[in-house]
């Protein structure tokens, strides 16, 4: 999924100072999944954001929609006819979010709440970490069903480099060395021949680095 | 011969081989690189110019072996995956052929967090085994990655480094790593700084099983200490080295103003015992804002004069 997390509440203070009224509209998709962005946390910012501007005697009029999705034009149909009721709308989806409502509603103010980290998992309750860079030609197969690119810090496909320690990686003690993973995986698994072999240089072309991206399904397209 | 370089010769020509290193300025002050330079010459074979090291910025590799070349010395232009993708990598390797130089050594580079520019965008579209591959592309098949061609004689003829690092972990997995760049094709390997002299035998004697030794030149890695916080800071921040309790008691068994003479002393006697290790080609003596003190640790280990080959 893509996680995400608010952004801290001085700078959406500080995005909605001269409104007096707004929407916060959350997404019921990944940033539900990782509490970042869903009902209940469209019910605490609205709150957050009331209380702050009350202590100012400034007050701030705050609605609530939680969508199905924010990533669809057919959800953010849903705020036709209303979007032009307020002065600001705050979406609390990730990026796709405001995006989708900014370009639906050209004479709203639209403004993202949170910062869209990564694409990952949960590892526990409360803590998530990277998984994947959407490079556009997956190959983890090939490390031991790990991806390098995204957990390396160097993307090497030919590593550990020199600085990995203790199955850490050099920039910090808490981020694992996915290659001390990888390389003990295929030990393990008796497929040393796997790490032996030097690994092709990488056609980057299906990465971002080949330009904004776009998937055509001919078959689903009515 | 590959590349013609003096360091290739004295090497190929079976001669201990040192090679020294030399950090460029944070500034343009050539005259800083021209200094460093003076310590050096009649010293080593080959000097390493690092590429940006520790992501701190400072005046180009390239940059510092022409300087170097400038003196009468012979550059290893150091280039890292960090800052540059397959288009720059390739043209600087062309550059710096056509301005004269003729070792590269090819490095992943330390990640950008530990730099003066934490904020930076990195590259890595290479890595460094992929790199000795490019490299090696240019020389031998005369060919760009494109597949464009370049005429018999118009090649980057480079003598092909990389860095082996037999301390980092996982251990049993190191060896395979140089016979990695060894396949990619390296012609020479400088290791990182060594002060775990038992696990540098084992590293070697694994090496040297599988035949190696006799595939690529292996130069051991020698750091003096100049004191012993030098030798507290190597133990506890440098990601990758390692430094046994044995040797920072030995520095600090000795009075403070004699702790840079203790750490030359060790230098020495690890050069030494290097000379008998098999399958050890030579020592990259790294004596980090210390060139000054190479021309004595290079004497006193019976290394002078350097072989005219």
């Amino acid at each position: 999924m893509i996680v995400a997390e608010r952004k801290p509440i001085e700078e959406i203070l500080d995005m909605v100072k001269d409104f007096k009224k707004i929407l916060v509209v959350g997404c019921k998709g990944c940033v539900t999944v990782c509490n970042a962005g869903g009902t209940k946390e469209v019910g605490i910012l609205a709150s957050i954001l009331r209380l702050a501007r009350d202590k100012e005697n400034n007050p701030l009029e705050v609605d609530e929609l939680t969508l199905e999705r924010q990533c669809d034009p057919e959800y953010i149909e849903q705020l036709d006819g209303k979007a032009g009721d307020y002065d600001g709308i705050l979406s609390m989806a990730c990026s796709i979010g405001p995006q989708y409502i900014s370009s639906r509603f050209p004479k709203s103010l639209v403004y993202p709440t949170l910062n869209t980290n990564f694409l990952g998992g949960s590892l526990e309750h409360g803590v998530w970490a990277e998984f994947c860079q959407a490079c556009g030609n997956c190959k983890i197969h090939l490390f031991g069903g790990l991806c390098p690119i995204a957990r390396c810090s160097k993307s090497l496909l030919n590593g550990p480099c020199g600085g990995s320690s203790d199955g850490k990686c050099e920039i910090s003690k808490d981020v694992d060395c996915v290659w001390h993973l990888i390389v003990e995986k295929l030990m393990e698994q008796g497929r040393m021949d796997m790490l032996t072999g030097v690994k092709p240089i990488k056609d980057w072309s299906t990465s971002r680095d080949g330009g904004p991206r776009k998937i055509i399904r001919e078959d689903l397209k009515l | 011969m590959k590349s013609g370089s003096n360091l290739e010769k004295v090497l190929t020509a079976g001669q201990f081989a040192v090679t020294g290193e030399c950090g460029p300025p944070r500034s343009a002050h050539a005259d800083e690189v021209r200094h460093k330079a003076q310590h050096l010459k009649g010293m080593v074979d080959s000097v390493n110019v690092t590429d940006n090291q520790t992501s701190v910025v400072r005046m180009s590799s390239l940059a510092g072996s022409l300087i170097l070349r400038q003196e009468g010395l012979e550059p290893n232009m150091q280039m890292v995956c960090r800052d540059r993708n397959r288009i720059a990598m390739q043209s600087d390797v062309m550059g710096a052929y056509a301005l004269g130089v003729r070792n590269l050594l090819c490095l992943s580079g330390d990640h950008q967090k530990f730099g003066d520019h934490p904020e930076a965008k990195n590259v890595f579209d290479l890595d460094s085994i992929q790199l000795i591959q490019t490299v090696r592309q240019l020389r031998d098949e005369r060919k760009l990655l494109s597949g464009q061609e370049m005429p018999e004689g118009h090649e980057p003829r480079m003598f092909i480094g990389a860095a082996v690092n037999p301390f980092a972990d996982p251990f049993a997995f190191r060896v395979h790593r140089l016979a990695k760049k060894i396949a990619a094709g390296v012609d020479f390997v400088q290791t990182q700084c060594i002060y775990n002299m038992p696990k540098f035998r084992e590293y070697m004697k694994q090496a040297v099983d599988m035949g190696l030794h006799e595939k690529c030149f292996i130069l051991a890695g020698i750091t003096p200490m100049k004191s012993l916080g030098m030798a507290r800071y190597m133990s506890k921040f440098v990601p990758g080295m390692d430094v046994p309790d044995d040797i920072i008691n030995r520095v600090k068994a000795a009075d403070k103003k004699d702790q840079a003479k203790v750490g030359i002393e060790m230098a020495v006697e690890q050069i030494q015992e290097m000379k008998e290790i098999p399958g050890v080609a030579g020592v990259h003596i790294m004596a980090i804002e210390w060139e000054e003190r190479v021309p004595e640790i290079v004497k006193a280990a019976g290394l002078l004069p350097r072989p005219q080959v």
